[in-house]
Parts: C-alpha cells; sequence; structure tokens
C-alpha cells in the first residue's frame, strides 16, 4: 500500500518544524517521505494491542543528586558564542505582532 | 604500534610523547588532503599536551593508561574552545563552552588528542557524505566511503593518524564504518558511556564507543570513558568493571548464537554471510558451541528505528534556533528568523529526518507510527532475552556490504537506511555490541564481523571479539 503524502501535508509539518522550505524542497519531501514511510507501512499492519511502547532501554525513574551548588558555565564565554547579545542576555528580533 | 605499546613505551621513558604525537601529526600533514577524515587539527595542542607528558614521566609521575597515545574525536563530542561543527554549517565556527566527559576522561588518562573528525551532519548517514564539509574517503580504497557516521574517525584509524578514535553510535554509526575500514568498533551498552557533551541526535539510542586497530586497544579505551558520570542522569550508576582483564579468558564453554535474520536478509553479500559462519566455526573450534537462533522483530527493526531516531532528532534539534549560538539568518520576527535560519543552516538529510520525525509525532499520525515503532521495540527487546536465556552471545554481520563507492546510494535515502540493517535491533534494545575485522570480501576490501551481547555484556563480547581477531590471523 503507499501512503501518498499531499504538498499541503508537508507545508504544515515544516511550519510545526520550523524550516522554511523552498517549494523544490517541499515537492521531493511529498515525494520521498512517502517511500519512506510507506516502508513503515508494514508496522501499521502489526497487532500489538497487547505490548507496552519502550520509549527508553534503561529502567529509569526520577533519578535524583544532592542539590548541591556547583560551577555553572562562563556567562561571557556562552554569550560570545551567540549570533546577537545585548546587556548579558540575548538578543532577538520580535516575537510579538508576529505576521 | 598499538596505542598498547605506545603507552607501555611512553610510561617506561623509552620514547616521548613528544615523538609519537609528531609522528602521526606527519602522517595526518602527508595524506588528510586526499582523504580528509579530520575537520579540525588541533597541532599545537597536542604538542602542549605531548610536551607536558613527557615532563611528567621526566618528574617520575605516571601520565595515566593512554600516555601519550594520540586520539581522535568525532566532532559530534565538545571541546572546550575548539570548533564542534557536527559537520553542519548550523554550527560553523562554534566552539563550546565545555568539554564532553568522555574527552576529558580521555586527556585525565594521557592520552592526546589530535583532532576532531568528519561526520555525516548531526550523525545522520552511513557514509560521511553527508558532511556539510565535503566527504572523508576510506584510505584502503579512496574511491569508496569510509562509512558513517563516524567515517572520520574509522578513516582516522585505518590510515594511521592516530591509533584511537571516538565515534558515537545512534543506530551503526561506529560499528559500520569500523566494518567498512576494517577497524574495531565497540558500541557500548547504553548508559554504560557517558554521554555529556555529546551532541544529541536520538537521545534513547545514541552512545559513545572506541575505534581501534586492535581488540586490545579497544577494550583500553574502553575502560577509561566507561563508567558512571553524574552529569549525565541516563548513565548506568554502577562501577564499570574493566574488559581488558578479559581478553585473554578465551570462549571455550561459551554459548554462541549465529542470528538467522540478520545473516539471511535481503542485500547481504555472499562473502558477508561467509564470514560470518567462518567466525562462528573458528569460535567453535576454540571450544565454544555455536547454535543458529532466531529474532522475528528484527525484519520490523529498521522500520521502526527509521521512526523512533527521526523523532528523537525532530525534538532534539529544535534547540538550532539562530538564539543561542551557531548560524542566525536575520529577519524581521523571531519565527521566521528560526526557520530561515534552519533553512540555510541545515543539509537535505538532516532535514529530511526532522520532516520525517515531526510527521511521526504530529496529531492523528502518532498512534500509527511513532507508538507503533516504540512496541515494536519492545517486541525487539523480549526476542533478544529469549535468546540470551540460550546464549551468551551472538554474531551478525556488521554490514551488508563492503565499502561501496562515493555516490552509489546517494540518489536514494532508503537504500542508504539499509546500510544499517544489521546493526539497529541492538541499538534498539540498548544492548552492548561490537564490529571485529574478519575476511575480505569484494575488490579485497575487509568485512566486519558484529558481536552482540545483552546489555553490560561486555566481559564476554570482547572474549569472542579476541577469539574472532585472533582466528583471523
Amino acid at each position: 500500500m503507499s501512503r501518498s503524502i499531499t504538498r499541503a501535508e508537508v507545508e504544515h509539518v515544516a511550519r510545526l518544524a520550523r524550516l522554511a522550505l523552498s517549494d523544490e524542497e517541499l515537492d521531493g519531501f511529498a515525494r520521498e517521505l512517502g517511500v519512506i514511510l510507506e516502508h513503515a507501512e508494514d508496522l501499521a499492519a502489526l497487532d500489538l494491542d497487547d505490548v507496552e511502547p519502550t520509549a527508553h532501554p534503561l529502567p529509569l525513574v526520577n533519578v535524583l543528586r544532592p542539590d548541591e551548588v556547583r560551577p555553572s558555565l562562563d556567562r561571557d564565554e556562552v554569550l560570545g558564542q551567540a549570533p546577537a547579545v545585548e546587556d548579558g542576555r540575548f538578543r532577538v528580533p520580535r516575537i510579538l505582532d508576529a505576521p | 604500534m598499538t596505542a598498547t605499546e605506545i603507552a607501555a613505551a611512553v610510561r617506561s621513558g623509552q620514547r616521548s610523547a613528544r615523538d609519537v604525537v609528531e609522528e602521526h601529526l606527519a602522517a595526518i600533514a602527508a595524506r588528510d588532503r586526499d582523504l580528509h577524515a579530520f575537520l579540525v587539527v588541533v597541532a599545537d595542542q597536542a604538542r602542549e599536551a605531548a610536551a607536558a607528558i613527557d615532563a611528567a614521566v621526566a618528574r617520575g609521575e605516571d601520565p595515566g593508561p593512554l600516555a601519550g597515545v594520540p586520539v581522535a574525536i568525532k566532532d559530534t563530542l565538545c571541546t572546550r574552545g575548539v570548533a564542534t561543527t557536527c559537520g553542519s554549517r548550523i554550527l560553523d565556527g562554534w566552539e563550546p563552552p565545555y568539554t564532553a566527559t568522555t574527552v576529558e576522561r580521555i586527556l585525565g588518562a594521557g592520552g592526546v588528542v589530535v583532532g576532531k573528525t568528519n561526520c555525516d551532519e548531526f550523525a545522520m548517514g552511513s557514509s560521511t557524505e553527508n558532511s556539510a564539509f565535503g566527504p572523508t574517503r576510506n584510505p584502503l580504497d579512496p574511491s569508496r566511503v569510509p562509512g558513517g557516521s563516524s567515517g572520520g574517525s574509522a578513516a582516522a584509524v585505518a590510515a594511521a593518524f592516530a591509533p584511537l578514535a571516538l565515534g558515537s553510535d545512534t543506530g551503526g554509526s561506529i560499528r559500520q564504518p569500523a566494518a567498512l575500514c576494517g577497524t574495531v568498533g565497540v558500541k557500548p551498552t547504553y548508559g554504560r558511556v557517558s554521554r555529556y557533551g555529546l551532541v544529541a541526535f536520538a537521545s534513547s539510542l545514541d552512545q559513545v564507543g572506541p575505534f581501534a586497530t586492535t581488540v586490545a586497544d579497544a577494550a583500553l579505551l574502553l575502560d577509561v570513558i566507561a563508567g558512571h558520570d553524574p552529569l549525565d542522569s541516563t548513565s548506568i550508576d554502577d562501577d564499570h568493571a574493566p574488559v581488558s582483564p578479559q581478553l585473554a579468558a578465551g570462549v571455550a564453554g561459551l554459548r554462541i548464537g549465529l542470528v538467522e535474520e540478520l545473516t539471511d536478509v535481503d542485500g547481504v553479500q555472499a562473502p558477508v554471510r561467509d564470514a560470518v559462519a567462518q567466525a562462528g566455526a573458528a569460535l567453535e573450534a576454540a571450544g565454544a558451541t555455536v547454535e543458529r537462533v532466531s529474532i522475528p522483530s528484527a525484519q520490523y527493526a529498521l522500520s521502526a528505528y527509521y521512526l523512533i531516531a527521526p523523532a528523537e532528532a525532530s525534538s532534539n534539534l529544535a534547540r538550532y534556533d539562530g538564539v543561542r549560538y551557531g548560524l542566525r539568518v536575520d529577519a524581521d520576527h523571531a519565527a521566521a528568523m528560526n526557520a530561515e535560519t534552519r533553512e540555510a543552516g541545515f543539509g537535505p538529510e538532516v532535514k529530511r529526518r526532522i520532516m520525517l520525525g515531526t510527521y511521526a509525532l504530529s496529531a492523528g499520525y502518532y498512534d500509527a507510527y511513532y507508538r507503533k515503532a516504540q512496541q515494536v521495540r519492545t517486541l525487539v527487546i523480549r526476542d533478544f532475552a529469549r535468546v540470551y536465556e540460550r546464549c551468551d552471545a551472538l554474531l551478525a554481520p556488521t554490514s551488508p556490504t563492503v565499502a561501496f563507492p562515493l555516490g552509489a546510494k546517494t540518489a536514494n535515502p532508503l537504500e542508504m537506511y539499509l546500510s544499517d540493517v544489521c546493526t539497529i535491533p541492538s541499538s534498539l534494545a540498548g544492548h552492548a555490541a561490537m564490529s571485529v575485522p574478519f575476511g575480505a570480501g569484494e575488490g579485497g576490501l575487509p568485512i566486519g564481523v558484529q558481536v552482540l551481547a545483552p546489555a553490560l555484556g561486555e566481559p564476554v563480547m570482547f572474549r569472542v571479539a579476541a577469539a574472532l581477531e585472533a582466528a583471523a590471523g
């Protein structure tokens, strides 16, 4: 069974993933993702209702450590790697009233 | 010289670390222009570290088990003040403000970091052709790929640029390039080695591990990097039992399984299949019992992996947003800046996986794809558990094929994904696995036989690997 993916679906996913894909990329992914997901269709056909999902290979629950003060990263060194800073903070373009 | 030999010579004062590092820097200078194993060579730092080790030896101090041994580090591992890009434009020029625990441990053991190695962008690929900075070539045949994603580390060891290297393995990214370059490559049990400072791809699968030319050297490096790290909450909270003392223990009495589904799967070249059979025969001759075993869910593992890993990646790679580090493409509001930055900074395969993962996690498809894939993961774990009731370790091919020509699989993502078909099941289970050179295939190129062991089964895995190495001659 072939699962085709529409260009509208690809545009929606690209928006969720914050990728400003070009028209060519949108067409390409509509085709490629369909092929890859077709390969995954054999999973969709499996009857796994009684099988618990595994999210992680280790049975870890709430790993805790003592709440002790430790050195953290040097602020200037971290900010020194940022594309734009102002007054010891990361500077970004406006986030409100975005189109 | 092997790493074990170098460390012994430097510790005893027979050879200077400075001499060792110069020899390896000269080898890099002579040949890496053609191979491109390294993205960065830190010659001055390496010389300084070597001088410090020689000074320590002169003072009568022991620099540690890796004294003076050159080590190459995959560029997915953070190194403070040294560019770390993961083979991606989006991190071009980024200098991390901290160093990965594994690298710290190598430095603490007297190892000398010589540089950062090339890889598929964010470790997504099986040939190192997805690096934004150009491919690495296989030292054994430069018209062919070294495998991936840790292709630069495998090539660096195979070309004798460094006797040891670190890689990272999510679905086979240490084992497959090790096989294609004729080196030993180890994916430790999930949680055995710290992931602190490893740039995240798929956090429930990623694991750091060694490349080496011999099984003993791989054990030497694993024993340095393994063990609990309070900075990685998923690291296993107990002491690492060193594997090096196990190497001479032999395989007499061990029960070995040959995994049918991974050996007889379509696409496994005949000489690779034969090598696994011969490896089984060699272990039998050394006193082990060998039987064929079945992991029925293995046939679904590849599909499950290529939903789970992209899903985790789509979440992990959300951090590349143009705000805190790396590339920024300016725009007049933040959301557009994020999207334009990611569009410009990520290459085609990374975008493909982000799209695939975002789709698999999106409303309406989560149950059909992501949850199903996680359920298959449970089946794989159950199948392995059943087989490990009867077997101490398993054998399978590492890669279905020997090294393939550059460009052979770049046009078809699915065909490239099939390179990982034999390595993925143990990754999903979080188990230990390693590749050992065993025989040759098409064109005399090396074949890797994969040794699989249950969680924390490294001691028995290394016994089997040592026996295979001895039998391969």
